[in-house]
């Protein structure tokens, strides 16, 4: 399902320009990182792919739907947002009904229900918590039943605000699983971070926002790279991207399998 | 005498079976910049709300051991007393906010109304502690309509502006860009520089690299490690623990293993620290 955004507009009561002209296109099964500064448009960009704004002017096509003549309700079978505090979307009982709200209220049978539940709670590590009540959960789990309650809803598109926001190293690595495994499954996956590192290694493409307006577009490896225009919208470039740099390494490293590649044929350079 | 004092301090939330909080002694010194790292699950924010007051005295449960800040027993104290002299800053900003004021601005002034203090004196702190805190502009707006980073400068300014002994915060730049990071950092550092206590929970580590005194590593209730950044962000026990370590720490560990980091040389935390060792495995 293709994301089309032309010339978007928008301003929020109060007269806070919060976008101003963006067009941008994400074909179906891409993976996409938003970065940029608190305060760039990122999180009121993306609640235009479901509806929960619309444009001040300009258009947001979500396949052929323009997200103005389509509700919320209608525009959640297309596009799932996962939001950045968990405790704004969870408010059943068990981790099970919650993860079956979405897609129950999507009117499908009840033996789909089920399979899209049981999925989404084996994709995110939590089968062996579904009788749980969310609350008394931490809030890393908090967040996995957010993420797992928007992927049993099987939408085309798939909308995460800043997943990784006070999670450790082991549920980031498990995020990082969750949206391979979407990847795999040709979804397409936007996610607003201020995590670079994360962004680095599990993102092609990144666009950066600065001001309401598209910075820079590009592959991972195009855009990273660009430390002064980034440093505009208060991003710095990742850790072993700006390693390799000092190092003198000419080329935008982006992991660590990169960097160790790059390192190597440092030495060996200097062997000659 | 160590301005915080914990010995053998063991907690038990009601209805739970293990412990949050496992045999902890603990010392902090007054102005001294400490960083609580961790697994989720380890029992940090439980020690904040501890180090706060909020257990025992709003949290039930079974507290034992001895918590002693600036010379008042935890236990003996009553709460409205020991938020003057400990202020916490909660994970989620969200949960800071009171709820009951319109703007910013009077956010920030409601803990100095709520304890009497003159309105001149509430006005110059206000101004100066939201200078520091970078948040002047939005003195008008409502704390609803922020951001999840603005919301979280608001917090922290709140509670500055209450000049407490000792501060405590539970991950106070998760929702910030990595300007607005250095900026929190740099605040925290200043104030600590001038005899703030900071303890604060954090999992950027690179960022505790730079700026913390001490390190103490939670895991399961109990503290695993403590001693300077340097040597326990780059232990091999967290590393195999479930601890986040810095990339740099990550790839020269690596690097180590394939034998392209000189063994002489300790793993790096900081970015000029992995710069210094891959330069060295080039001579």
């Amino acid at each position: 399902m293709k994301i089309l955004v032309q010339d978007l507009h928008f301003t929020y009561p109060g007269n806070v320009h919060a976008i101003r002209g963006i067009s941008l296109e994400i074909n179906p099964g891409e993976q996409v990182a938003l970065v940029g500064q608190n305060g760039s448009g990122k999180t009121t960009l993306v609640r235009h792919f479901n509806g929960l704004l619309k444009p001040t002017s300009g258009t947001v096509l979500v396949g052929d739907w323009d997200t103005r003549h389509y509700s919320v309700a209608k525009l959640a079978s297309r596009v799932g947002y996962v939001f950045q505090n968990p405790d704004e979307q969870l408010f059943c009982k068990t981790v099970y009904d919650e993860v079956g709200f979405g897609p129950r209220n999507l009117g499908y049978p009840e033996e789909k229900v089920n399979a899209l539940i049981e999925s989404a709670l084996a994709l995110t590590e939590l089968s062996d918590r579904k009788d749980v009540n969310p609350y008394e959960l931490s809030p890393t789990w908090r967040k996995m039943v957010a993420v797992a309650s928007v992927i049993a809803m099987n939408t085309p598109v798939i909308v995460l605000d800043e997943p990784t926001t006070g999670q450790d190293a082991v549920s980031v690595q498990r995020l990082a699983g969750v949206i391979a495994e979407l990847r795999r499954q040709g979804k397409t996956v936007i996610t607003i971070t201020h995590d670079i590192d994360f962004c680095a290694e599990n993102f092609e493409r990144v666009i950066a926002l600065s001001q309401g307006q598209v910075l820079l577009d590009g592959s991972a490896t195009q855009v990273l790279g660009e430390e002064e225009i980034l440093a505009r919208t208060y991003v710095e470039p990742p850790q072993l991207t700006r390693l390799a740099k000092r190092l003198g390494i000419p080329r935008v490293v982006r992991d660590q399998d990169e960097f160790l590649e790059a390192y190597r044929g440092l030495l060996e350079a200097r062997r000659h | 005498m160590a301005l915080v004092n914990l010995q053998n301090v063991s907690y038990k939330y009601p209805l739970a079976e293990a412990p949050a909080l496992n045999g902890i002694t603990l010392q902090v010194e007054q102005g001294e910049f400490l960083a609580i790292i961790g697994p989720n699950g380890a029992g940090k924010s439980t020690l904040c709300y501890t180090l706060a007051g909020f257990i025992p005295h709003f949290f039930k449960g079974e507290l034992t051991g001895k918590v002693e800040i600036d010379g008042q027993d935890l236990g003996k104290s009553n709460l409205n007393q020991w938020v003057l002299t400990v202020g916490l800053a909660f994970q989620n900003p969200f949960s800071q906010i009171t709820g009951a004021k319109l703007t910013v601005y009077e956010e920030i002034a409601f803990g100095l109304e709520n304890i009497g203090v003159p309105r001149q004196e509430i006005m110059e702190r206000v101004d100066s502690i939201m200078a520091l805190t970078g948040v002047s502009d939005l003195a008008q707006r409502s704390p609803y309509s922020l951001s999840g980073g603005q919301q979280q400068r608001v917090a922290l300014a709140s509670i500055l502006v209450m000049e407490p002994k000792v501060l405590v915060l539970d991950e106070p730049t998760s929702q910030l860009d990595p300007i607005g990071t250095r900026e929190v950092f740099q605040v925290i550092k200043k104030m600590s520089a001038r005899g703030l206590t900071v303890i604060m929970v954090e999992h950027k580590v690179e960022w505790v690299a730079e700026f913390a005194d001490r390190v103490v590593a939670l895991l399961d209730g109990k503290m695993v490690m403590e001693g300077s950044p340097g040597e326990v962000l780059t232990s091999e026990h967290l590393a195999e623990n479930g601890f986040g370590l810095s990339r740099y720490t990550q790839v020269a560990r690596r690097a180590a293993q394939q034998g392209l980091w000189k063994p002489d040389v300790r793993l790096p935390v900081t970015l000029q620290e992995a710069v210094d060792g891959f330069r060295r495995g080039l001579e």
